[in-house]
């Protein structure tokens, strides 16, 4: 990056044709989200009881074990990229706001991984537990 | 933004009132985030008890739902998780309903005043009577 002309100063840090990449994504998963959670919310609501038997037999068949996953992802990539725009709104301490932004990415990346993996142990080793 | 020096703010800055469309902005970004984080570790949290076995499924059972009557800590949980979760059911109502907003939005529509207005009351009041609709059925409906 130069730093004599006015256009050196910015290059590299303005359109890298990248720009719409954040805001596409965000609404990409916000339409996974809408169709996925809602139908989270109808399954997990007209379940007929929520003891262990029934709730592991529910998420072991591919139909739902299949979605949820699908779920995770999605919902779990939207958090990283709204929590992402909330700390670069309020955290104005560029070394604080690396160290949350960091945060922010374990955080949604080890959440996806517990859940995936609790998924396909329930889906995949049901019988056993 | 490049070096711009000492320049006028707009004096309209400083002159606003509260009006239904910046609720709905607030509480787009309160429910967001708030659902980012408790609704993310529920979620996970729910999973990975489920995935532990029985014995530890039915402690996240006893710490979200039902604690034993003389066991005040885990009753003490039990109405914060029963407050975190109708919280979430509204959070997810609302950003739902804001949400599908911005995509009207984006599309470039919906910026008239006075549709704008409406929609942003709408939708608000939708999100409060999805919650009181689906929890209602839940705990005297379906008899959680």
């Amino acid at each position: 990056m130069g730093n004599g002309t006015k256009v050196g100063q910015v290059r590299g840090l303005g359109s890298a044709h990248k720009g719409t990449h954040h805001f596409t994504a965000q609404r990409v998963t916000a339409v996974g989200n809408a169709l996925l959670v809602t139908w989270l919310l109808i399954s997990v609501v007209t379940l007929p009881s929520y003891d262990y038997a029934t709730v592991t037999g529910w998420l072991a068949q591919p139909i739902v074990a299949v979605p949820m996953i699908l779920l995770l992802v999605s919902v779990f990539q939207h958090i990283r990229l709204g929590l992402q725009v909330a700390v670069e709104d309020y955290v104005h301490d560029d070394g604080l706001k690396f160290a949350t932004l960091m945060l922010v990415n374990f955080y949604a990346i080890a959440a996806v991984a517990f859940g995936i993996f609790s998924v396909l142990k329930i889906a995949l080793a049901g019988s056993s537990l | 933004m490049a070096k711009t020096g000492q320049r006028p703010l707009s004096p309209h800055l400083t002159i606003w009132r509260w009006g239904p469309h910046m609720l709905v902005s607030i509480l787009h970004r309160v429910t967001g985030d708030g659902m980012a984080i408790f609704g993310g570790l529920g979620l996970v949290w729910w999973l990975c008890a489920i995935a532990s076995g029985p014995a530890g499924y039915a402690n996240f059972r006893y710490y979200a739902w039902e604690a034993a009557a003389g066991d005040t800590w885990g009753l003490v949980v039990n109405i914060f998780c029963r407050i975190v979760m109708i919280g979430l059911t509204w959070a997810f109502f609302e950003h739902l309903f804001s949400g599908l907003r911005h995509f009207v939005l984006d599309i470039g529509a919906g910026y008239e005043l006075r549709a704008n207005r409406r929609w942003s009351i709408i939708l608000v009041v939708a999100a409060i009577l999805a919650t009181v609709a689906l929890w209602g059925w839940l705990l005297f409906g379906k008899g959680v």
